[in-house]
C-alpha cells in the first residue's frame, strides 16, 4: 500500500499538558513528531522549533499522552468479520484512543499457526488505521491439551500466548507450556475460570443471581485456577499473566504472589472497574460477562488495587456480539461487551471520581502493556515512534450507540454521560481521528 | 350471563411479570376480586362477559397441564377467545425464536399473553417487544406470580388473615420460581416466613431475602401455621443435588411424624405436580390437613382476577 507522504508531515502538539508515564513525567509543554517518531517532547519548542512544513495544533487545555494499547479485545477475523473486522475494529480504537489493539486467537480458524498470525498482520496493514499484535493460542485449537509451536508462533510475531476466554484446566498441560514457553521468554497470560465450578452459572453468585432466579458462578471458580496458577509458577517460574481478575480474594492471590517475587502480573477489564452485578438489572444482556460483574465492594478493591499497581493493567476485554446473540434470555444470551472505543473515557469517570489519578490509569492503558508485551510504544521517550493522542478530559458528551464505529452495538455504557475522551488520535505520526 | 363483578380495583402495572413489583394494594385487590370469583366459579352459570372480543393466547414453552388449563379456563369464563400455543422445546431453536414469535403473535393483535418460559427473564424480554399485556405464568427459576396470588387466597380465606401467621417453605428453594414468588408476597402481606432445605437446594444469599432459615424439619415446622411443599425435580434427586430420594425423604420428605411438629392446626400446601413419597407422603396430601385441592380451585378464581383486573389497563376498556 502507498503511503500518503503528505500525511506525513511534522506535527508540534503545542501547549499541551505532556503525561508520559514511563517516566512519571507530568509538565507543560509541547511535543515535535516527525518522520513517524517522536522527536522532541519538553516545553517551550515553540513554531520557531519545528520543521518546515510542520502542522501546529494548539492543544492548550488538552492532554498529549501516549496512544493507548488494549491489552485483550476480541476481533472476529478471520471467520466472524460479521461480528467485526480488523477494519472495523481498528475505526474503534482510534476514536478510542487506542493506538495498537492486541487481538485474541479465538478466531475461525484460531490463531494457533503461524500462517494465521502472518495473515493477521497483513490484514491490519492493508485494512487497518491502527497496529494490531496477535496474541497465538497457547494450546492447539484452544483445546487445552496440546501446547502450540510456541517458538515460531513468536518468531512470526505473536506477542503472548493465551487460550482466550478459556482456562487450560490440565495442571500437566499447563505446567509444560509454562516451562516451555520460559525457554522463549514468552509472556502466557491465563482466563481463570474453573469451568466446572462455573457450571452453568451465568452471572456473579448471591443475593441478585439469587432474586433474578439466575444460576451464579461463584467467585471462588475464579480464584482456585489463580491459585493452582500459582502454584505452577512457582514450580516452573514461567512468566505469568491473569487475564482478568475480578474479585478481592483474587486481589489477595496476586498480591502474596508478587510479594514473594513470582513473574506474575494481572490485566483488569475496564467493565469490572466501572460496573457491578447490579447494574444487570432485570436481564440486560449487554452486562453478562465472563467472569461475570461483581459485588461493588470487589469494584472498589479493583479500582484500588489499579491505583497501587497491583493491577498492572487495564484492558477492554473488547467483545462484539450481535443483537441476534443478544436479544435473548439472559442464560441463552452471548457473553461480552465491547470497550474498545469506551475504555479511555469510562477510565476518565474513574479519573474525575477521584477514585484513580490519571497518571495511572494511563500507565496502565499504554506503558504497562507495552512492557509486558515488549513492544515499542507506551512511552514519549524521544525516538519512540509517534502513536500519540491528545485527550479533552474534561468534554462531556453522552454515549450514543448507534455512533460507535464497532460493527456490534453491544456496550454497557449506552446513554451514559461521560466527561473527557480522545480528541486526536495519531499512529506512526499520522492523524487517523479527530473528534469534531 | 352473570355481571361483571363491582369492583373500580386497577392494578398499577401493565403487565404482571412478577410479584416484586406489586404493591401491597395490588396484592391486596387481586385477592379481593379473586374472592368474587370464587363464588362466581362455584355457580353453575359460570360466564361473564368482561373480556368480550378480547383475544387470549397461551404461550406455553415448557409443559404445564394445570397452570396452563387454568388460564384457559379463567379466559373463557370471563368471555375471552383463548388461542393455546404449546411451544415444545425440541422444536424451538432456542431464545433465537422467542423474539419472532413475539413479533408474530403481536400482529394479529392479542390483548393479553400468558407465558412460560424456561428461561429466568424470558416473560420479561417478551414484555418489551408486543403491546399487549403479559402475564408470568413462570420463568425459569424467577417467578410464578399467580401460583403465590393463589397461594395466598388459599391461606386467607382459611387462616382469615396473613398477617401474622408463620409459614414454612419446604425442599427445593434453590430452583423453584413458586418459592421466590411466595416469599415477596408474604412478606409484603406481612408473615413470617421460614424455608426448610438442605444446603445444596438453598440460594446463596438466601439469607437477604428477609427469610429465616433451617436445615432440620423438626426445628424448622416448629410453631409453623403452614407448611408449603415444593416439588423436585427428578434430575435433582440422584447425588447432583441430593444423594437419593430415599435419604431425602427421610430428612426433608413431610410424613404424618414430621407434620406433627408443626402447630396443630397447621395447613398443607404443594403447588403440584407432587412426587408423592418424595417430597410429601399421600397420607399427608390427601389428609384432613390438606389444602392442595382448594389450591387447585383457587387458581382459576386468581388467574380470573389478573385477566379481569390487566383488561382494566388495555385501550378501550
Amino acid at each position: 500500500m502507498l503511503v500518503d507522504r503528505r500525511d506525513r508531515h511534522p506535527i508540534l502538539l503545542a501547549n499541551a499538558r505532556i503525561i508520559d508515564p514511563s517516566r512519571d513525567l507530568d509538565f507543560p509543554g509541547d511535543l515535535l513528531i516527525a518522520d513517524g517518531v517522536i522527536r522532541d517532547a519538553k516545553r517551550g519548542i515553540g513554531a520557531a522549533g519545528v520543521p518546515e512544513g510542520a502542522e501546529i495544533i494548539d492543544c492548550r487545555g488538552k492532554i498529549v499522552a501516549p496512544g493507548l494499547i488494549d491489552m485483550r479485545a476480541f476481533i472476529g477475523e478471520p471467520g466472524a468479520e460479521g461480528r467485526e473486522s480488523i477494519a472495523s475494529a481498528s475505526q474503534a480504537a482510534a476514536a478510542g484512543g487506542v493506538t495498537t489493539i492486541v487481538c485474541q486467537p479465538d478466531t475461525e480458524p484460531t490463531i494457533d499457526d503461524p500462517t494465521i498470525v502472518d495473515f493477521i498482520q497483513r490484514r491490519a496493514r492493508d485494512t487497518g488505521i491502527v497496529h494490531v499484535q496477535p496474541m497465538a493460542a497457547l494450546t492447539k485449537g484452544l483445546k487445552g491439551q496440546e501446547m502450540t509451536e510456541i517458538g515460531l508462533l513468536k518468531a512470526a510475531g505473536a506477542v503472548a500466548f493465551t487460550d482466550g476466554t478459556r482456562s487450560v484446566t490440565n495442571a500437566q498441560v499447563m505446567r509444560r507450556a509454562l516451562i516451555y514457553a520460559d525457554d522463549f521468554d514468552v509472556l502466557i497470560v491465563h482466563h481463570t475460570e474453573d469451568p466446572d465450578l462455573v457450571g452453568e452459572g451465568v452471572m456473579n453468585e448471591g443475593e441478585f443471581a439469587a432474586r433474578l432466579g439466575l444460576i451464579g458462578s461463584p467467585k471462588a471458580s475464579e480464584t482456585i485456577m489463580l491459585e493452582r496458577d500459582m502454584r505452577l509458577v512457582a514450580l516452573t517460574g514461567g512468566r505469568y499473566h491473569a487475564a482478568s481478575i475480578t474479585c478481592v480474594e483474587s486481589l489477595e492471590v496476586v498480591r502474596r504472589a508478587k510479594d514473594a517475587g513470582m513473574p506474575v502480573t494481572c490485566s483488569a477489564s475496564i467493565n469490572h472497574l466501572a460496573l457491578n452485578e447490579i447494574d444487570v438489572g432485570q436481564y440486560r444482556t449487554f452486562f453478562k460477562l465472563s467472569p461475570p460483574l461483581r459485588s461493588e465492594d470487589d469494584r472498589q478493591a479493583l479500582v484500588a488495587a489499579v491505583e497501587e499497581g497491583l493491577i498492572d493493567v487495564v484492558m477492554s476485554d473488547h467483545n462484539p456480539q450481535d443483537v441476534e446473540v443478544k436479544r435473548l434470555p439472559f442464560a441463552e444470551a452471548a457473553i461480552g461487551a465491547i470497550g474498545i472505543e469506551t475504555m479511555l473515557p469510562a477510565g476518565l469517570r474513574l479519573v474525575h471520581g477521584g477514585s484513580l489519578k490519571l497518571m495511572t490509569l494511563l500507565k496502565a492503558m499504554s506503558t504497562r502493556p507495552a512492557e509486558l508485551l515488549g513492544l515499542p510504544g507506551g512511552t514519549l521517550r524521544p525516538g519512540s515512534p509517534a502513536d500519540v493522542i491528545v485527550i479533552d478530559a474534561d468534554v462531556p458528551w453522552v454515549l450514543d450507540r448507534a455512533e460507535l464505529k464497532s460493527k456490534c452495538r453491544n456496550t454497557p455504557f449506552d446513554e451514559a454521560r461521560m466527561q473527557g475522551r480522545a480528541a486526536r488520535t495519531i499512529v506512526a505520526g499520522r492523524t487517523i481521528y479527530e473528534y469534531v | 350471563m352473570n355481571m361483571a363483578p363491582k369492583s373500580s380495583f386497577v392494578l398499577s402495572q401493565r403487565h404482571l411479570l412478577g410479584i416484586a413489583g406489586l404493591s401491597h394494594a395490588d396484592i391486596v385487590g387481586l385477592l379481593d376480586l379473586a374472592d368474587t370469583f370464587v363464588e362466581l366459579n362455584r355457580q353453575i352459570e359460570k360466564k361473564t362477559a368482561s373480556l368480550r372480543g378480547r383475544t387470549l393466547i397461551n404461550m406455553f414453552f415448557e409443559a404445564s397441564t394445570r397452570t396452563q388449563a387454568s388460564f384457559e379456563l379463567a379466559g373463557k369464563r370471563l368471555g375471552a377467545d383463548v388461542m393455546n400455543m404449546s411451544v415444545s422445546s425440541s422444536s424451538i431453536r432456542k431464545g433465537e425464536t422467542l423474539i419472532d414469535t413475539a413479533v408474530t403473535l403481536n400482529a394479529m393483535h392479542p390483548d393479553l399473553i400468558v407465558m412460560r418460559h424456561h428461561a429466568s427473564g424470558a416473560v420479561e424480554l417478551l414484555s418489551q417487544k408486543v403491546d399487549c399485556s403479559v402475564i408470568n405464568a413462570g420463568d425459569g427459576q424467577h417467578e410464578h406470580p399467580t401460583q403465590a396470588l393463589l397461594d395466598a387466597l388459599t391461606i386467607r380465606r382459611n387462616k382469615g388473615a396473613i398477617e401474622g401467621l408463620t409459614i414454612a417453605i419446604c425442599g427445593d428453594i434453590l430452583h423453584s420460581r413458586v418459592a421466590r414468588s411466595n416469599i415477596i408476597l408474604l412478606n409484603t402481606l406481612g408473615a413470617r416466613v421460614r424455608v426448610i432445605a438442605p444446603s445444596t437446594l438453598l440460594p446463596p444469599g438466601i439469607e437477604r431475602f428477609g427469610v429465616e432459615v433451617a436445615r432440620d424439619m423438626r426445628e424448622g415446622l416448629s410453631g409453623i401455621d403452614i407448611v408449603m411443599m415444593l416439588r423436585l425435580q427428578r434430575e435433582r434427586m440422584n447425588g447432583s443435588f441430593v444423594p437419593s430420594t430415599q435419604e431425602y425423604f427421610a430428612y426433608y420428605g413431610l410424613d404424618q411424624k414430621k407434620l406433627a411438629y408443626a402447630k396443630p392446626d397447621a395447613l398443607v400446601m404443594h403447588p403440584g405436580p407432587m412426587n408423592r413419597g418424595v417430597e410429601i407422603d399421600s397420607i399427608v396430601a390427601d389428609g384432613a390437613q390438606s389444602l392442595i385441592r382448594e389450591q387447585v380451585e383457587m387458581g382459576v378464581a386468581v388467574r380470573m382476577a389478573v385477566l379481569e383486573a390487566l383488561s382494566r389497563n388495555l385501550p378501550n376498556a
